[in-house]
């Protein structure tokens, strides 16, 4: 055992997937991509390790937070779990986000993506997304499935204030703001479904998991 | 009931804060130094999960408007009840209509003040607890703010006064590798451990803010964002540290070069700008 990452530079047998020390309380879980995450995620929710109490899928990584300082036996047991993408789950609930597409930077994606801007919105109301992981504000989902053709990058200049409600893209992903926050992606629309609702159970309407459609209103 | 007649710089209602939310983008927020938090609610027999007031840098007055049991623990608060000094870490009656004060704490930066029965304010997402970062729970307390007190007592107080040591403006914190030193020159770990650390003045509940030689990156290419925890030393580019406290973003995307141990998360709490801060490697 070296003085640090004493797990970090351990990989899997099959290299899929490596577990790193989080200081005394936690362990990070570092997978190949979204499927994976999302595969690591729905296991560790149905079987939790001994005094789990939070979890924080992301892009690449699981964070895996305990009451109790982490054991071997704990990155064994991580270890077991098959990341393997499982196909998509049907059963998972299908939600449509009424949009109306008229964001500030619609006409940029749509030069970006070397279409006219009907096009475009046929392309984005044509996707079935998928939420991948939250985190960055209360009830924020990131989405993933987006058609090639349509990942942009994130503006070069983040808005100070993006309001409630604004659809935008950046990468890979798609998202929808529950609240108002600056913000660094292209914005192509936006939607009056209550994203996040502390009063609501769940509160949160983009969850990871959720399979999600946006439906073109004007 | 109690009465608040002036709030301080910021106090805000404090309990176990609210875990198992991350993954929709809620972080767990709750009592900055949870020790503190723990004893107060020790002191005058509440349940652990009650909540309590935590008040930064002093200035809090409140008058109870029925006989209450409290107790002011964590940062040295000078307490006052109508003007007259009181104990502090100790359980403490207020009759209807006395006026308890707090004033500048010469040490430490928050004081808890525990209600038995603890403060009732509605819970979100099962918590009482303020999160500064994203707004949730009640809002930080204001004058004239009136603040039921609940029924979370559980036992007799029997802990007449609680013998615990002063924060220090001057600590050593523990620190463990955190998940990405390798993303940061090899000489960043020893720079965090061997140097003195300044406290700046733009440190809050979601973080210290701290300054001292710059930790240069290895790699420069960005880093997918990832899950953070209170403790974590995350590297931005301007190589300035920063250690998160309760109120922490729940995912970050700099290099976490190190992570405070838990038992050490208290001290760092009663950090105050201008305070210097050490990390000594440890397990």
């Amino acid at each position: 055992m070296t003085d640090h990452g004493w797990m970090a530079a351990e990989a899997s047998p099959d290299d899929r997937f490596s577990v790193r020390r989080y200081g005394d309380r936690a362990l990070l879980v570092e997978v190949a991509g979204p499927p994976a995450v999302t595969a690591l995620r729905t296991a560790l929710e149905a079987a939790p390790l001994a005094g789990q109490v939070d979890l924080v899928p992301a892009a690449g990584t699981v964070l895996v937070v305990l009451d109790r300082p982490p054991t071997d036996a704990d990155v064994t047991a991580l270890r077991r779990i098959s990341p393997d993408p499982r196909p998509p789950d049907v059963a998972a609930p299908l939600i449509e986000l009424p949009v109306v597409f008229d964001g500030p930077d619609l006409d940029e994606v749509a030069v970006l993506s070397g279409r006219p801007v009907r096009d475009l919105v046929q392309a984005l109301t044509g996707a079935e997304l998928t939420v991948a992981f939250g985190g960055f504000s209360p009830g924020f989902g990131y989405l993933t499935g987006l058609p090639e053709e349509l990942r942009v990058p994130r503006r070069a200049t983040p808005r100070t204030r993006v309001p409630a409600g604004s659809v935008g893209l950046a990468g890979p992903y798609a998202g929808a703001y529950p609240q108002e926050s600056p913000g660094g992606w292209q914005l192509v629309g936006r939607t009056d479904a209550v994203l996040f609702d502390v009063d609501r159970d769940p509160p949160a309407l983009l969850r990871p998991g959720i399979r999600v459609r946006f439906r073109e209103v004007r | 009931m109690l009465t608040v007649l002036a709030a301080g710089p910021l106090t805000t209602v404090q309990d176990r804060g609210r875990p198992g939310w991350a993954e929709i983008g809620v972080t767990r927020s709750g009592a900055a130094d949870r020790a503190a938090a723990d004893l107060a609610n020790r002191l005058v027999g509440n349940d652990p999960s009650a909540a309590v007031l935590e008040v930064t840098a002093g200035g809090l007055r409140i008058r109870a408007e029925r006989t209450l049991l409290v107790a002011v623990t964590g940062a040295p608060a000078p307490v006052t009840v109508d003007g007259r000094p009181a104990p502090f870490d100790g359980p403490l009656t207020l009759t209807p209509g006395q006026v308890l004060g707090l004033g500048l704490p010469p040490v430490g930066l928050r004081s808890y003040l525990a209600v038995r029965g603890g403060i009732d304010v509605p819970t979100v997402l099962g918590s009482r607890s303020t999160d500064t970062l994203s707004g949730l729970g009640p809002a930080p307390l204001a004058s004239g703010d009136r603040l039921p007190v609940g029924r979370l007592a559980a036992d007799e107080p029997v802990v007449d006064v609680a013998a615990v040591g002063v924060p220090s403006s001057r600590p050593v914190l523990g620190v463990l590798p955190g998940p990405r030193r390798d993303w940061l020159a090899p000489a960043a770990w020893t720079t965090l451990t061997r140097e003195p650390w300044t406290v700046t003045a733009d440190s809050n509940r979601v973080g210290l803010r701290l300054s001292g030689p710059a930790l240069d990156r290895a790699r420069t290419d960005e880093l997918p964002s990832e899950g953070l925890v209170p403790g974590a030393v995350q590297v931005p580019p301007d190589g300035a540290p920063v250690l998160f406290l309760a109120d922490h973003p729940v995912t970050g995307g700099y290099p976490v070069l190190a992570v405070v141990r838990t038992a050490d998360l208290p001290a760092a709490a009663q950090l105050r700008p201008g305070d210097v801060v050490r990390f000594r490697p440890v397990g």
